[in-house]
């Protein structure tokens, strides 16, 4: 009885398994004969064909004389940027706005309600036209610019003191001093020391170039576009809601007795949280927090309703109208979301696996 | 959803590609509509008003493509499509015929598999700034920052016109025309550009719009053409046709309201010829003899959709200018019926 079972599940699973493959092999055979039937030429020779359009934001350089496939590059990185910074800041917003849900202060709880109700409940798209149309109408022209300590604000962008020549040593730092606080004992105290070497041969390497607003442009300094801080701030702020009601829930399921044992050992509030609540919550949010992360790499390819140069905007758009290779390109560009997500989800079930070691 | 759509055509194109193969007509009929693609709102060229009626040049080419097969103007399915679907969409079958303000190139001709019938109105980018910029060319412009659309040539002209000229220039490109207007009217941009014919339709837009001036000069030659796939010959000496008919009506002066008696009447022979009076010029194409008397008798010839849409009985009261006749100061010009 038990050995026909077996036997029965084996053939079915096999049969599927069979359909599977069947329909893949269609789906397959049947692009290929009608791509042939197209007079279209099929391939990704065309990465290497000169694109002649330029982009807005590029961290490579890029000019009319690139070629396609370095204008894939150039968007991989833009989006690559917005997802990397979106999803820090949207960690950073959703971790203090979850705890602060479950503050002492009435006042404190029902702002941040307010705040995971209004962005919860907001489509996207319309928060970023909020920020990108709203904000945008109300800078002023670059003859009468905002300026404080240094910074530039108008409606051509964000200028920042820019830490030429050291920007990457900057960024070392600021990733070595991220690690040193996520991190135990031993290791903290080599991830601090290395960011206080990292920040002070920053400081000695570097010239900060500050901004100065001249005539109808800024010269020198860092520019973030408009488009960009717009993207950024959306992703981070609706991604953020949702990450501070998974952290709520995390907290709450550490029992209550927790909390009242470690204020009985004379822990502060504070303390209980960062060494008693939190590393139990981690466990349950991490999973969860997984999820919204990749939603926000996802999303960023809205950009392209603001005109920020990302992978959908300068690949799977002007690129596609181009060159018209629109198997190819969505195969790629698809690959590419999917590679991102993997390795996003990837890492976060391997910090998962830790937390719960 | 419309950001889904080239994905949606790129699948389509693996999936069923029944459209990409010849018999086009056939499938036309036995469909009982003709599916046109046009764009997602541009005044005067295909627009939707707010009861889902379609009006526009590109427009009521399709609706003659329509009556020339089936002798009623509405049998024609509207498919609304961004410039970066536009091509997938009709590569893969999903529309027959695409009628939507797209700029005949070597490059769309020759490597999409696509054929343009016809020039349906010759245009050039234009590039619209502020009244206060006080700017009177487009070589003052040095610098400046422009918003466009993406997916089209606006964005390749753009980047020729400066770096030819060594001027530097950002060029900021939205999906939509409408955002990339917005954003130039919270003064984003210092330059708006698309085709001069749209610019038109874009200024009116603008909440004041007389703050604003659209410069001279012309960055691009666009002839913007329909376009059909390249493997249906027939099909798209049908399509060419109907264009050159509308076109030679004009010559003829044969109109919407004088066809019929034309064609009954002792016309000259090249009228009697065009509306099938006269031997039958139709069975080659697949139709009756009297296919350009339906176009004709449903839409007017090219000179009143011109005016109809565009010109001086529409709100844009754009000039005819390079769209006249060749016999009248123009270079629209069609071969002729025999």
């Amino acid at each position: 009885m038990e050995e026909t079972g077996r036997a029965a599940r084996f053939w079915i699973q096999a049969a599927l398994l069979a359909a599977v493959a069947a329909l893949a092999g269609w789906l397959v055979f049947t692009a290929w004969t009608n791509i042939g039937r197209l007079p279209v030429h099929f391939g990704l020779g065309f990465l290497s064909e000169p694109a002649g359009f330029g982009v807005l934001q590029t961290l490579i350089p890029f000019d009319e004389k690139s070629t396609y496939g370095r204008a894939f590059m150039v968007g991989l990185l833009n989006t690559l940027l917005v997802a990397a910074i979106g999803i820090a800041l949207a960690t950073v917003i959703g971790f203090s706005v979850g705890v602060a849900r479950l503050a002492p202060n009435r006042l404190l709880r029902a702002v941040a309600a307010g705040y995971v109700e209004l962005f919860r409940n907001l489509p996207l798209l319309l928060i970023l036209f909020f920020f990108y149309f709203g904000v945008l109408r109300q800078l002023p022209p670059p003859r009468q610019s905002f300026e404080f300590g240094g910074v530039i604000l108008n409606n051509r962008g964000l200028f920042l003191p820019d830490p030429a020549g050291g920007g990457w040593l900057v960024l070392a730092a600021l990733a070595l001093l991220a690690a040193a606080l996520a991190l135990k004992s031993r290791w903290r105290i080599f991830a601090g020391v290395g960011a206080a070497i990292a920040l002070v041969s920053a400081l000695a390497m570097t010239h900060i170039v500050w901004p100065e607003a001249r005539g109808l442009s800024v010269s020198g300094g860092l520019r973030l576009i408009p488009e960009f801080v717009a993207l950024v701030a959306a992703l981070a702020i609706y991604t953020a809601a949702y990450i501070a009601e998974i952290v709520r829930a995390g907290i709450q399921s550490v029992a209550r007795g927790q909390g009242q044992a470690a204020a009985a050992l004379g822990l502060t509030g504070l303390q209980a949280m960062r060494f008693v609540v939190l590393p139990q919550a981690l466990r349950l949010v991490v999973p969860p927090l997984t999820s919204q992360y990749l939603n926000l790499t996802k999303n960023s390819s809205l950009a392209v309703a603001i005109a920020y140069p990302d992978l959908v905007s300068i690949f799977a758009g002007t690129t596609l109208a181009q060159t018209g290779q629109a198997v190819e390109i969505m195969a790629l560009t698809m690959g590419v979301y999917l590679t991102l997500s993997l390795a996003t989800a990837a890492l976060l079930n391997w910090q998962n696996a830790r937390v719960r070691a | 959803m419309k950001r889904y759509g080239t994905l949606y055509c790129a699948l389509a194109l693996m999936f069923f590609c029944t459209g990409a193969r010849a018999g086009t007509l056939d499938d036309v009929r036995a469909r009982g509509k003709l599916n046109c693609g046009v764009t997602q709102g541009l005044a005067g060229f295909s627009s939707a008003d707010a009861s889902g009626n379609w009006a526009g040049l590109d427009v009521d080419f399709c609706r003659a493509v329509a009556a020339a097969i089936f002798d009623d103007p509405s049998k024609v399915n509207f498919v609304p499509l961004s410039s970066k679907q536009r091509f997938t969409a009709l590569q893969s079958g999903e529309i027959d015929v695409l009628s939507r303000v797209s700029t005949w190139t070597m490059q769309n001709d020759t490597a999409l598999g696509i054929s343009f019938v016809g020039v349906i109105y010759h245009d050039g980018q234009g590039l619209m700034v502020r009244k206060k910029l006080e700017v009177q060319s487009a070589l003052e412009l040095s610098g400046a920052e422009v918003c466009t659309n993406t997916g089209t040539t606006t964005e390749l002209n753009i980047a020729d016109f400066f770096r030819s000229r060594s001027m530097p220039y950002r060029i900021v490109a939205f999906e939509k025309s409408d955002e990339a207007l917005k954003a130039y009217e919270a003064e984003r941009c210092d330059v708006y550009s698309t085709d001069a014919s749209s610019l038109s339709a874009q200024r009116v837009k603008l909440a004041q719009p007389e703050e604003h001036v659209i410069l001279p000069d012309l960055i691009s030659k666009e002839p913007l053409a329909p376009a059909v796939r390249q493997n249906d010959p027939q099909w798209e000496s049908l399509v060419r046709w109907t264009l050159f008919a509308l076109i030679n009506a004009e010559e003829l002066a044969v109109t919407k309201d004088n066809a019929d008696k034309l064609s009954r009447t002792d016309a000259a022979p090249g009228v009697r010829r065009l509306l099938g009076a006269e031997s039958d010029y139709g069975r080659a194409l697949g139709l009756d003899k009297d296919w350009a008397l339906k176009a004709i008798r449903a839409v007017g010839n090219y000179g009143d959709i011109f005016d109809r849409n565009l010109g001086q009985q529409s709100p844009l009261k754009i000039e005819r200018g390079l769209n006249k006749l060749w016999n009248n100061g123009g270079i629209l010009f069609a071969p002729p019926v025999r």
